[in-house]
């Protein structure tokens, strides 16, 4: 019979690697690159470029 | 618990689109909070949007990763990732449930009384070939002569972005109008399609098309936050089968990649405190209404 109270390793072990993930990206200036992105008109996005 | 979900996501439909001031400016928000990920699929040439859509902005990394790398950079996207992988590994589908604006958009367009129809499981599939092809590969092999790839899903697929950016960028800016050609053609075919198949059938665009839920779907079953099924509780009386929204049967296949965890089965199904909240494993407490189970004559274990 499964224990209903045993703790759950497996997403925290995940959230600890995404974030390890995002913090690379964050040391290596990429939220500038998307902020960048973002600010302007992606006219892809929308059909017309 | 339904009327509170359609008020999440309602709130979330504000949150994440709250620039109000662009039919005074003529532009879209471009202000700090843009380096924020959006949680659900959320265009961010929407014209009130305050985050960036994770789809948008990997593909737009993805495609430049060769410019990137040559001009000593190093944008390959494990921002992005990192920040749709954290949201993914603490809500799993919850997200698609409780804070896509797209996802909304078609439950009420599900609303419109017409005869309904199911969608053949092997659909479902769709959404991860486009993932794989459409957000990941495709940006970053087929390139121009600059190296540059394009953001395949949106600019060929994305009817969110047709519908939030598309549409109300061309109303807003008429010097956009003289550029319009086949592709916006093509994109305003597709969301229409979308909008027909959204009154017949229960969220077609999430379960065939979305590489967000895709994405999402992967971390469903080891998510922070997740749906649970008390197998001792369980009666196997079938009422979660008849009310949910993407045609999974929970009782049988608990954590299901497709599950967008809206909960209708916890709140307007199940009368045995079978299905509940819990994190990391640990149950939240009882989540469901009691009223008679839909198709059961069993009383409560």
């Amino acid at each position: 019979m499964k224990d209903k109270n045993k703790i759950q390793k497996i997403p925290f072990i995940l959230i600890g690697f995404f974030l390890a993930l995002s913090m690379i990206g964050l040391a290596l200036g990429e939220p500038t690159r998307v902020l960048e992105q973002a600010k302007s008109i992606c006219l892809a996005c929308i059909g017309i470029g | 618990m339904q009327s509170i979900r359609k008020w999440v996501q309602t709130i979330w439909i504000f949150l994440i689109n709250g620039y109000w001031a662009f039919p005074f400016t003529g532009n879209l928000y471009q202000g700090p909070l843009k380096v924020i990920c959006s949680p659900g699929l959320n265009c961010y040439s929407c014209p009130a949007a305050t985050t960036y859509c994770p789809l948008g902005s990997l593909q737009q990394l993805l495609g430049g990763i060769r410019y990137s790398l040559q001009t000593g950079q190093y944008y390959l996207g494990t921002f992005v990732v990192g920040w749709m992988g954290i949201l993914g590994a603490t809500f799993g589908r919850f997200i698609c449930g409780w804070a896509c604006p797209f996802g909304l958009f078609q439950e009420l367009l599900h609303k419109i009384p017409s005869k309904k129809y199911s969608i053949p499981k092997a659909f479902n599939w769709g959404k991860y070939l486009f993932l794989l092809f459409f957000v990941i590969i495709l940006p970053l092999v087929i390139v121009d002569q600059f190296g540059l790839g394009a953001p395949w899903f949106c600019k060929y697929i994305c009817p969110a972005g047709t519908l939030e950016a598309g549409i109300p960028m061309v109303l807003l800016m008429p010097d956009l109008r003289s550029t319009l050609g086949m592709l916006y053609v093509n994109k305003i075919i597709i969301l229409v399609g979308f909008i027909i198949w959204s009154v017949f059938a229960s969220r077609p665009f999430c379960r065939t098309t979305c590489p967000l839920g895709a994405f999402y779907a992967l971390f469903n079953r080891f998510s922070l936050i997740q749906l649970q099924l008390d197998e001792d509780a369980c009666t196997n009386c079938k009422a979660c089968h008849k009310v949910c929204p993407v045609e999974i049967r929970f009782n049988e296949t608990p954590g299901s990649s497709e599950c967008i965890n809206c909960m209708k089965c916890a709140s307007d199904a199940c009368t045995f405190d079978a299905i509940h909240l819990a994190i990391a494993g640990h149950r939240l407490g009882a989540a469901t209404k009691k009223h008679n189970c839909l198709g059961s004559s069993k009383t409560p274990a």
